[in-house]
């Protein structure tokens, strides 16, 4: 099988996951999920350089902070299927004495979580705090992020975007995922995010663009060309173009389930668009 | 009554800053963040002689205050300095998300608390500070009295495992407390010994309720002065003590009655051993320009308002 084919493979499992979790519960976030189902995969199966046997301090590792903390399916059913904790954990999420808390907890101890998110806007301020240890440390591994679109509108982050350009912060990639959905509605008729590329160019960061933001080959070309603009002064910026609901029909191109379950039918209609590869929990 | 002598009057931030100053030169780990108030929190000596280890943050304490949790992964120990008000109101959600529900060890360090910073008002003047802090869970909260003391709690907050809010203010005040005294965070230290009151007081109200003890005795009232430096967790043994024996208790503190140490003090004591309360504290207000001695005595908060509370509260026994 082709490494390609392993990848495409172990996302359409990811998907599954996304949907069982949120079925399971009647509760969650699907949408942003299913769209970087593809993000996270690259970049805990290709990218980043990682120890599964978790210590918080992670030194001479790479680092990933989730800021859009409700897309917590993805995060944890890839956190899993990469060895950070047992995959079959995934179907305590979102229930009592969980560790798979609803939005991601360092509070219930689970591995490959370094900090809490959910309050949105906050999470490209502690990528940046750990990407200054680092180099404190002489520590040369890198820092990611990711973060919704809609979330720009926290006023956070453009603090945190100054300060990263202003202080060459270049060991921090931050990833936005410009799916253009947002509870309400599209971004364009909540609050338009105008032209992102020329607002973080103009704030100082280097930013580059994957347009096929769920296909796995352009994204992991994406993220090794964002490593290549490391460490040359600027924080790197991925404009990361996804579909939300990406590789479940009735879900894609809407904010309609942005943070709604499927039903049992639905949910089925949904999983039989992706069979079974790596195994159900 | 033991007396206590005023070895020249100092602002507590100062007592920071030299503290901070010191963790410099003997802990690697620690870093300080600073939001545009470098002189204010007097944390010139840090910058001066650690520069790769200080990170000015500009006007932007939210940012602050995220890249302090961020910068704890990997072991680095964070001091963030600005005004209390933006240490706390301003950022409460960056401080319960990122800090306090994330569990890192970044030391909040907060200057100008209270109706002391006088002349700039109300806009500045936090007297809900201590509230909001100590509601967090796992989150220490002190207030430090005088330079002496707000050294030694510099540097003992940097030996601790976890977030702290560290509290002190502006004014030159009375410095009374031991020079490189033990700082044992969650232990309170009783100032005198009495019979007829206790009073518990906490930053710069400690002073003043000093003076109010020596005012007392002249009228036959012996109190017990009790500072209580650490708001959370409070030292439940040394006021029960205390209050076992007196009766009664005045609590003093720059801060509102509502949420301040007083009604910590209400609690231990409604749980325990019901005993009547009078409260120094601002009375649900905000403050307001002005000379800060002037604030004080305006708003009740010095040695005069806390004579008559004790003069109540001995009648209410």
């Amino acid at each position: 099988m082709s490494q390609t084919q392993q990848l495409e493979d172990f996302v359409t499992q990811v998907r599954r996951d996304i949907l069982r979790q949120v079925h399971a519960v009647n509760s969650g976030h699907p949408g942003g999920s299913l769209g970087c189902a593809e993000f996270f995969t690259a970049l805990y199966q290709k990218i980043m350089d990682y120890d599964t046997n978790f210590n918080m301090d992670g030194k001479n590792e790479d680092l990933f902070f989730l800021s859009n903390g409700h897309i917590s399916p993805v995060f944890y059913s890839v956190l899993a299927r990469s060895g950070f904790f047992p995959v079959k954990e995934l179907n305590t999420f979102r229930k009592i004495d969980s560790r798979l808390q609803g939005h991601p907890t360092t509070h219930e101890g689970l591995p490959g979580i370094r900090v809490a998110s959910g309050s949105l806007g906050q999470g490209m301020s502690v990528a940046i705090g750990a990407a200054q240890t680092k180099k404190l440390n002489k520590d040369s591994h890198l820092v990611y992020s990711l973060h919704g679109d809609g979330e720009l509108q926290e006023g956070q982050n453009w603090e945190a975007i100054m300060y990263a350009a202003a202080n060459k912060v270049d060991n921090l990639i931050s990833t936005v995922d410009l799916n253009g959905q947002q509870i309400d509605g599209s971004t364009d008729t909540v609050l338009p995010l105008g032209n992102l590329k020329d607002k973080f160019e103009a704030f100082g960061w280097d930013v580059l663009e994957i347009q096929k933001g769920n296909d796995i080959e352009a994204v992991i070309k994406g993220l090794e060309e964002a490593k290549t603009r490391t460490g040359k002064g600027k924080p790197v910026c991925i404009l990361l173009h996804t579909v939300m609901g990406n590789g479940v029909d009735f879900m894609m191109h809407t904010h309609a389930w942005h943070g709604k379950a499927p039903n049992d039918e639905q949910l089925e209609t949904g999983l039989s668009q992706n069979p079974e590869t790596l195994g159900d929990y | 009554m033991k007396k206590y002598t005023d070895t020249g009057k100092k602002d507590t931030r100062s007592g920071f800053g030299a503290g901070l100053e010191e963790l410099g030169k003997t802990n690697e780990n620690v870093v300080a963040l600073c939001a545009d108030l470098t002189g204010s929190l007097k944390m010139d000596a840090f910058k001066e002689n650690h520069p790769e280890r200080f990170f000015q943050v500009g006007i932007a304490e939210a940012n602050m205050m995220g890249m302090a949790a961020g910068m704890t992964i990997g072991g680095k120990i964070p001091f963030t300095g600005t005004f209390a008000n933006f240490s706390t109101g301003r950022v409460y959600d960056q401080i319960r998300q990122s800090i306090a529900y994330s569990n890192k060890n970044v030391k909040i360090c907060a200057s100008h608390a209270g109706l002391t910073l006088g002349e700039d008002g109300a806009t500045h003047q936090i007297l809900e500070d201590l509230g909001l802090m100590k509601m967090l869970p796992g989150m220490t909260v002190i207030n430090t009295c005088d330079y002496n003391q707000t050294k030694a709690a510099t540097l003992a907050v940097a030996e601790h495992e976890g977030p702290v809010y560290l509290r002190f203010g502006r004014p030159k005040v009375a410095n009374f407390t031991e020079e490189n005294q033990k700082f044992e965070i969650g232990k309170a230290v009783q100032l005198t010994e009495g019979q007829d009151v206790t009073i518990i007081a906490t930053g710069h109200l400690v002073w003043e309720a000093l003076q109010a003890a020596e005012a007392l005795e002249k009228d036959n009232i012996s109190a017990e002065v009790i500072n209580i430096h650490t708001i959370k967790p409070l030292d439940k043994e040394a006021i029960l003590k205390s209050v076992e024996k007196t009766g009664c208790v005045v609590t003093a503190e720059e801060h509102n009655y509502l949420g301040g140490l007083g009604e910590s003090v209400a609690r231990v004591l409604a749980e325990n051993m019901p005993s009547p309360q009078e409260f120094v504290a601002t009375q649900d207000t905000f403050g307001e320009s002005g000379n800060p001695l002037e604030l004080l005595d305006k708003y009740g908060l010095n040695a005069k308002a806390i004579q008559q509370k004790v003069e109540k509260v001995i009648k209410r026994k």
